[in-house]
């Protein structure tokens, strides 16, 4: 399966550690305030803002060099607009690549 | 340019913040998690550039540009491409950024913006009030006289070293004051009602205690002004 990578990460910061750092912090803070967002209004069938969350959530999953699940997350996004769920185990699954992931920092 | 950026992810902030350091010409103000909270910064700061993000709730980048009535120069930053035809019909936007920006790809967008920055410069350098003839009024714009027909206008703002013409089709930045354009237009139409504005009296919708309607304009009148307007108004 995909893993989470610091290339971009990498590339923006340019060897400044400290900028690196900061923005790995808030990553850290702002993935599972998201992802919980997320659960909360997929549980509360709100799809349309669980739509937005995933909207969201892409960027993260961008940045962390994750492609195809870049992919999974544009199709999740467009399957919750119309109330379907295709590819939600997909992208739930990328979502606890990324916690694991996120924790190791 | 002095920049502002929106956006309701920090992540997203923090990263244009750090692409704009990279940029010596780039010089980033404030950034806000939301369009209200830039909204209000407008309303008491200029900025040359703003990165806009499309995709907030409430309150989206499209919406956000339709309340701003001289918009500086925009670009758009976005996770999603498929705004790219609608971001284009907003003269404003110079560019259309997909996340995640690269350094390159941010570094075009910003040859973009001053490019136009620059075009605008010479633009309103070149504009001033020449002359009238009848019923027009001739602004010389990058060394062509542009009419204007005099009518057509409804308000004149002063906005610094410069003044807009505004008509119902168009709108002028011209390099002149209030008192050079005043001598120029006729005296029965038009009207100075405050310091910084001038109306077509022709023009008014209505009027409250201390202000005038004008198309969508709300045109504050100052006290020493206002018996001069009620003279001029047919009252029954």
């Amino acid at each position: 399966m995909e893993q989470p990578n610091q290339t971009y990460i990498d590339n923006l910061s340019g060897g400044d550690a400290s900028f690196k750092q900061q923005l790995i912090d808030v990553i850290k803070k702002e993935f599972p305030e998201e992802q919980k967002e997320y659960f909360n209004n997929y549980n509360a069938q709100n799809f349309k803002l669980a739509a937005d969350n995933v909207h969201k959530l892409k960027h993260k999953i961008s940045i962390l060099g994750l492609e195809k699940g870049y992919e999974v997350a544009v199709n999740y996004e467009n399957s919750l607009l119309e109330s379907k769920f295709d590819y939600k185990n997909e992208f739930e699954s990328i979502l606890d690549t990324i916690t694991s992931y996120l924790e190791t920092l | 340019m002095n920049c502002i950026v929106i956006d309701d992810e920090a992540t997203a902030r923090i990263i244009i913040s750090q692409l704009c350091s990279n940029v010596p010409s780039l010089n980033v103000l404030e950034d806000f998690p939301n369009a209200m909270q830039a909204i209000k910064y407008l309303n008491q700061n200029k900025v040359d550039l703003i990165f806009l993000d499309i995709h907030m709730p409430d309150f989206t980048g499209f919406d956000f540009i339709e309340t701003l009535k001289n918009p500086p120069k925009i670009i758009l930053t976005t996770s999603d491409p498929n705004f790219a035809i609608q971001a284009f019909e907003y003269d404003c936007i110079v560019d259309y950024l997909v996340k995640p920006i690269t350094q390159a790809r941010f570094d075009k967008a910003i040859v973009k913006a001053e490019a136009k920055q620059n075009t605008v410069k010479k633009t309103v350098n070149a504009e001033k009030v020449e002359a009238t003839s009848g019923n027009d009024l001739y602004v010389n714009i990058d060394r062509r006289l542009i009419k204007i027909d005099i009518p057509s206008i409804y308000l004149v703002e002063a906005n610094g070293d410069y003044i807009q013409v505004k008509t119902e089709d168009k709108n002028y930045t011209v390099h002149s004051t209030l008192k050079k354009i005043v001598e120029k237009l006729p005296d029965d139409l038009f009207l100075k009602v405050h310091r910084s504005y001038v109306i077509n009296v022709k023009k008014i919708i209505d009027i409250e205690d201390n202000s005038v309607l004008i198309k969508k304009d709300v045109i504050p009148v100052s006290r020493s002004n206002r018996p001069e307007l009620m003279k001029r108004l047919n009252l029954l």
